[in-house]
């Protein structure tokens, strides 16, 4: 017969308590782990999913993901030239927070080259790609935005054509999809009193110079729209994306950009390890010390609830003893508690997560290699919190029945 | 009843001494005991409370070391003094039975399966153990209670599943410390008869320790223990 089971349904409250108590610890660990793998997956699926060969961001800097990058626009243009390169795409990309319908919104507002690029890349789940150059966008579902709805930023109001889901950006907010000038326009958005201002001070600088008193006609331009002003930088965009033609080199194509004194190249593969040797890692690490103190504490709590079990049958242990029982009967009674106290709540903590899981902040990605390793350490603490139930146990005297 | 020649003592405990703590704590429970019981015999074991009684009981048992003398059971030297001389735990269960006073099943345990495990710890196929334990059950009148645990079952109905528990594997030598304390008298002669009748079926030897004078004759022979010291009694049962 079955010792520990008999004692089990016997203890079965508390029992019951402490696998439902250990499966939520352990779920939470389960669902650490998969929100590890879920900030690479996140963080890496906008540079997987975009399909350049090389990043062109601002010299001597690690962006766009990882840190600001400025290049101007015609950078672009300057990037087609040079043999090797099939496209070139600008890549504008910021997060903003504003508030929609009461709520905080936040959306990494992403720039697509129009016309080049309507977004046909981009997976739909409903709707379609960019029609137009202004006014539409494509909106990630973890936005919660719906077909056909229309989003004020800024001066300007943008209608939701086309859904995406899991597209976020690698803090997880949603991506949101605009044409470039759209996005550049909800980026600089200003107030009509900045703009004013803005102008007013410009003018009062060309004053300040011998051209503008000589040439008044400038202070005239001064104050008018920047686009108007060609001493006025163009335009910046945070890179430029570029494909390289078949059969061309990458690795010669960047080196020919990399000679740019003002840019720096990157390849896709440099670009995902800059995004996860950066915050993911500290991601990583915070993620794994909790895991690793939640499984320190799994394991103290099957240790005390398994001692005390233990406990409660001394003097069923010592009668045991005291009818000859090997140690190995009695040492299996504990172990075969704890064991099952950990299955269960492994089991228990995979089924709540298939619920729990989908319904968390950030993309929770279960991966089976981790579901193995996170087995395997179930069982070693099984084993070890069983340890010192079993080691009284062992100490037990047989004639303790008589006290 | 007499020896019988061919077959060595069922148990012989060769001066025996148990001494408690040390110092000006030290109690003296058990004072050069020496005893000889052949194989059928059932004996009782008499005395006033903190006479040493569950100190000899215990000894012989082989749970509770002396601090010096020997034991002998069947023929083969266990104890020296503080010494075991086998592996205690497997002579226990192959050579041993225990009743208390407090029935002491396991909680967890139904009748049937306190009476089974000890079959199964020494090795015994658990539908055999089970089976076998269901005769006792039905021997001792318990066996309607079988499927009951022990805190469903009263006192006296838990006495006799100890008792079919200490009869599991058909012991050589079955050890009881007031087995009949929480019995009526009725089922505590039963119960005295039946360790009387076990002992002249198989061989085994019995000690009872009791205070009950009214089943004295079930007995072969009466000791007495006073300070320690044993005795053969003048209480007499059907045999000097
Ligand atoms: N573990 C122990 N430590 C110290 N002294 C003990 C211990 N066990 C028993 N004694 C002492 O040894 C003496 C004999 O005790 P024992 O239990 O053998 O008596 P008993 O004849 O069984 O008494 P009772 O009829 O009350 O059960 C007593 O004085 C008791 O106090
Ligand atoms: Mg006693």
């Amino acid at each position: 017969m079955n010792l520990a089971a008999k004692d089990i349904r016997h203890n079965f409250g508390r029992f019951a308590l402490t696998t439902v108590g250990i499966g939520l610890l352990l779920m939470i660990v389960m669902g650490m782990g998969g929100i590890y793998r879920g900030l690479i997956r996140e963080a890496t699926l906008l540079v997987d999913r975009i399909g350049a060969d090389l990043w062109v961001v601002q010299g001597d800097t690690r962006g766009p993901f990882a840190e600001i990058s400025r290049v101007p626009a015609n950078l672009e243009d300057r990037a087609r030239a040079v043999p090797g390169v099939a496209s070139a795409r600008r890549f504008v990309s910021h997060t903003i927070q504003r508030e929609h319908r009461g709520k905080p919104l936040r959306i990494v507002v992403q720039g697509l080259s129009w016309p080049e690029d309507r977004g046909d890349w981009i997976p739909l789940v409903a709707g379609r790609a960019l029609h137009q150059a202004h006014y539409e966008m494509i909106a990630d579902r973890s936005l919660k935005l719906e077909l056909g709805e229309k989003v004020q930023l800024g001066k300007d109001v943008y209608e939701v054509v086309g859904l995406t889901s899991g597209m976020v950006g690698s803090g997880g907010d949603g991506l949101g999809f605009f044409t470039a000038r759209d996005a550049q326009s909800i980026q600089f958005d200003l107030p009509g009193e900045a703009l004013r201002l803005e102008r007013q001070s410009r003018r009062a600088r060309v004053a300040n110079v011998d051209l503008g008193q000589t040439q008044p006609l400038l202070l005239e331009r001064a104050v008018g729209s920047a686009r108007g002003i060609p001493a006025l930088a163009p335009a910046q965009v945070s890179a430029v994306m570029l494909t390289v033609q078949p059969g061309a080199d990458a690795a010669q194509v960047a080196a020919t950009i990399e000679m740019w004194p003002d840019v720096t190249v990157y390849s896709k593969q440099q670009q995902v390890d800059l995004l996860l040797s950066g915050m993911v890692d500290k991601a990583r690490r915070q993620l794994g010390l909790f895991r690793v103190l939640l499984i320190i504490i799994s394991t103290i709590i099957l240790a005390l609830i398994i001692y005390t079990l233990t406990l409660d049958k001394i003097h069923d242990i010592a009668m045991l003893k005291l009818m000859g029982a090997r140690n190995r009967v009695i040492a299996s009674l504990i172990l075969q508690q704890a064991l099952l106290i950990g299955a269960l709540g492994y089991a228990l903590a995979y089924w709540l997560g298939t619920f729990a899981f989908p319904k968390f902040p950030r993309l929770v990605v279960i991966e089976t290699p981790d579901l193995i390793q996170l087995a395997v350490i179930v069982f070693g603490i099984s084993v070890l919190a069983s340890m010192i139930g079993i080691a009284k146990a062992m100490r037990v005297e047989p004639n303790k029945v008589l006290s | 009843m007499t020896a019988n020649a061919n077959h060595p003592p069922a148990v012989e405990a060769i001066g025996l001494t148990k001494i408690y703590g040390s110092g000006n704590t030290e109690v003296v429970a058990m004072k050069d005991v020496s005893v000889k019981l052949s194989r059928g015999e059932v004996v009782a074991l008499l005395g006033p409370s903190g006479a040493g009684k569950s100190t000899f009981l215990t000894a012989v048992g082989l749970i509770n070391p002396p601090t010096s003398g020997r034991i002998v059971i069947g023929g083969e030297a266990v104890m020296e003094g503080e010494r075991a001389l086998v592996d205690l735990r497997a002579f226990r269960r192959q050579h041993l039975g225990f009743v208390f006073q407090k029935a002491n099943l396991i909680p967890f345990l139904n009748a049937v399966e306190n009476v089974a495990v000890a079959m199964e710890i020494n090795d015994v196929a658990p539908r055999a153990a089970r089976q076998r334990a269901m005769e006792l059950l039905d021997y001792l009148g318990v066996a309607e209670r079988a499927n009951n645990l022990p805190d469903a079952l009263s006192g006296g109905q838990q006495q006799r599943v100890a008792v079919a528990r200490a009869l599991a594997n058909q012991p050589s030598l079955i050890l009881a410390d007031e087995p009949t304390a929480a019995l009526d008298s009725h089922r505590g002669r039963q119960v005295m008869e039946l360790f009387r009748k076990v002992a002249h079926e198989r061989g085994s030897a019995v000690i009872v320790v009791t205070h009950d004078h009214r089943s004295l004759d079930v007995f072969d022979r009466t000791y007495e223990m006073e300070d320690g010291k044993l005795r053969a009694s003048l209480h007499d049962g059907h045999a000097v």
